[in-house]
């Protein structure tokens, strides 16, 4: 466990670069960043702004040209993506991922570490507002609606019980009935660092912190209220 | 039957012991064992080797086992089975070979099937191929297909081979009737310098019949594998041709498919993907705390077997 003042996650002059016509191109230009146990981050900002890359950062889905990424005073920069999962981060896709043939219980099998009984694998399921006996045994494949991909997809992370839990616009496609159920789960991820990229007031609003990011660059970490002004600000400016 | 032919043929059929249905169980060339039912016939050919398979009118539920083991090196069977399904009956037939060669000499199994499906008569029909054995010689298997499906007939056919077959050549030929229907479901495992050729004809003759066609293939190492499909549509019909295959190592898979829509009413559709295991399946996994290895080995299995 962390002592006191110590940061879960913590980012250093992280940037990031892609090549285009044979020039590099700054997606994200010297981040700094650190996050705390029990608290919940959001992460908004406009349309390519780089939010997605950042948490992609995190989960070691693509690697950094410069910077380090510590995890509990550790440095997992160079950490594979598996390596980063069982040193306790999950991520949940902004696009859900889906397969030919493996299971929803399978894969709530493999990312809980265990075999779980029907119940076990109930609770994830019911936690993200499914009806847990018509999913478990159906594949996880591009049969299900949009909806139903992203519920499994929360769900996943759910059952991961990791340390720091990212969720890339968890919102995206669910129902309104269902996203005031979504929040309250956000809400009692207890004692862990969660990590929300979303561009809703509602999950905003539950953030201990947001973190605006505007052109690969933090505009502003602060409250909701301390934001929210920036925020307006930036929508005028996309449009 | 040795300790090992017994788990053989609990492989390929999933029975620990003889079933209580229809069976006949042929091993090295020759009839083994053979139990008939009041329902269900199984009556030698007289002019070659092989069994005529007689489901009576209105059989519904029933199953007929027809295993066939070879565990002999050097040995090359050939062998014809009729089946013939009567109006309105609903049967399981399970059928399959397994070789196991522990010997440097070549064995193969040459399998004619020919189904007669009756009017509104049903067949889920599964097929498994097995090779193995410490020999070096040859594991092979060709079987051939043939289905008549009359007036509302449904036949679901479906036919696995995961690993240790040397080469096999399989073909399937349908013809089918007005409002009857074929499922063919294919799962196939290459590895090693194995070979697999998969050809499928099916004639769609009859007006609202039709045909779904998934075939989902891995191939590993330097195997090959060939995907010929060929459905013609002749009256208003449907068609569907899915050929899904993943590679790895330095494997080779071709797929031609060919959809041959003779009546204009005719709605068919040939899809082929081939490529390397995707890249975002293996990182979701590998998210989920799977090493990149452990997470191949996860989706090829899904792939196959789900
Ligand atoms: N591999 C790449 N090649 C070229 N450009 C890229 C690549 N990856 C990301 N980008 C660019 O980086 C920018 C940030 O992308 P990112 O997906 O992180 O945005 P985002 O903030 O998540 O946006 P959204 O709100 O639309 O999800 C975009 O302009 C995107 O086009
Ligand atoms: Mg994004």
């Amino acid at each position: 466990m962390l002592k006191n003042g110590e940061k879960m996650l913590k980012i250093d002059k992280l940037s990031y670069n892609v090549k285009e016509n044979d020039k590099d191109k700054e997606i994200l230009k010297d981040i700094n960043l650190s996050f705390d146990e029990n608290k919940i981050y959001v992460v908004t900002g406009p349309n390519g702004g780089g939010k997605s890359t950042l948490v992609k950062l995190i989960m070691g889905i693509i690697n950094p040209d410069s910077g380090k990424i510590f995890l509990d005073e550790q440095d997992i920069t160079t950490l594979s993506i598996d390596e980063r999962a069982k040193a306790g981060i999950s991520f949940a896709f902004q696009k859900p991922v889906t397969f030919k043939g493996l299971k929803i219980k399978q894969l709530l099998d493999i990312a809980s570490g265990k075999t779980n009984n029907v119940g076990q694998s109930c609770e994830y399921l019911s936690a993200v507002g499914l009806c847990a006996k018509d999913y478990i045994d159906r594949p996880l494949d591009d049969k299900l609606s949009g909806g139903e991909q992203k519920r499994i997809e929360i769900a996943m992370v759910l059952a991961r019980g990791g340390k720091v839990n990212i969720f890339d616009e968890p919102e995206a496609g669910i129902d309104l009935w269902s996203f005031e159920k979504l929040t309250n789960i956000f809400s009692s991820l207890k004692s862990t660092t969660t990590i929300i990229v979303s561009h809703q007031q509602k999950i905003l609003e539950i953030a201990d912190e947001v973190i605006l990011l505007k052109n690969g660059q933090i505009e502003k970490v602060g409250s909701y209220s301390e934001v929210a002004p920036l925020l307006n600000q930036s929508c005028a400016q996309l449009k | 039957m040795e300790k090992f032919e017994e788990k053989l043929l609990e492989k390929l059929t999933d029975l620990h012991k003889l079933p209580s249905g229809a069976f006949n169980l042929r091993k090295n060339g020759q009839a083994e064992v053979r139990n008939t039912t009041k329902e269900i016939d199984i009556v030698p050919k007289k002019d070659k080797s092989g069994i005529d398979i007689i489901v009576k009118p209105n059989v519904i539920g029933k199953s007929v086992h027809i295993p066939v083991i070879i565990s002999v090196g050097g040995l090359s069977d050939l062998v014809y089975n009729d089946f013939y399904i009567g109006e309105n009956s609903d049967v399981l037939i399970v059928a399959g070979c397994g070789i196991h060669n522990a010997t440097c000499k070549t064995s193969t199994h040459d399998g004619i099937h020919s189904f007669h499906l009756e009017k509104n008569s049903k067949v889920r029909y599964v097929e498994r191929h097995i090779g193995e054995g410490e020999g070096t010689g040859g594991k092979i298997l060709n079987p051939v297909t043939k289905c008549t499906l009359k007036e509302g007939a449904q036949m679901i056919m479906e036919t696995t081979q995961l690993g240790g077959v040397t080469s096999t050549v399989r073909k399937t030929y349908a013809k089918l009737h007005n409002n009857s229907r074929l499922t063919i479901q294919e799962n196939i495992l290459t590895t090693d310098e194995q070979t697999a050729k998969t050809e499928f004809k099916v004639d769609l003759v009859g007006k609202g019949s039709g045909v779904e066609v998934v075939s989902h293939s891995v191939a590993r190492d330097n195997s090959f594998q060939e995907f010929h499909s060929n459905v013609i549509g002749r009256n208003e019909c449907f068609g569907h041709v899915e050929c899904d295959g993943i590679l790895l190592d330095n494997a080779r898979i071709i797929s031609e498919p060919k959809i041959d829509a003779v009546n204009k009413e005719a709605s068919l559709v040939h899809e082929a993907a081939i490529g390397k295991i995707a890249g975002d399946e293996l990182i979701k996994l590998m998210t989920l705390g799977l090493s990149q290895k452990e997470a191949e080995e996860i989706i090829i299995q899904g792939f196959l077997l789900g």
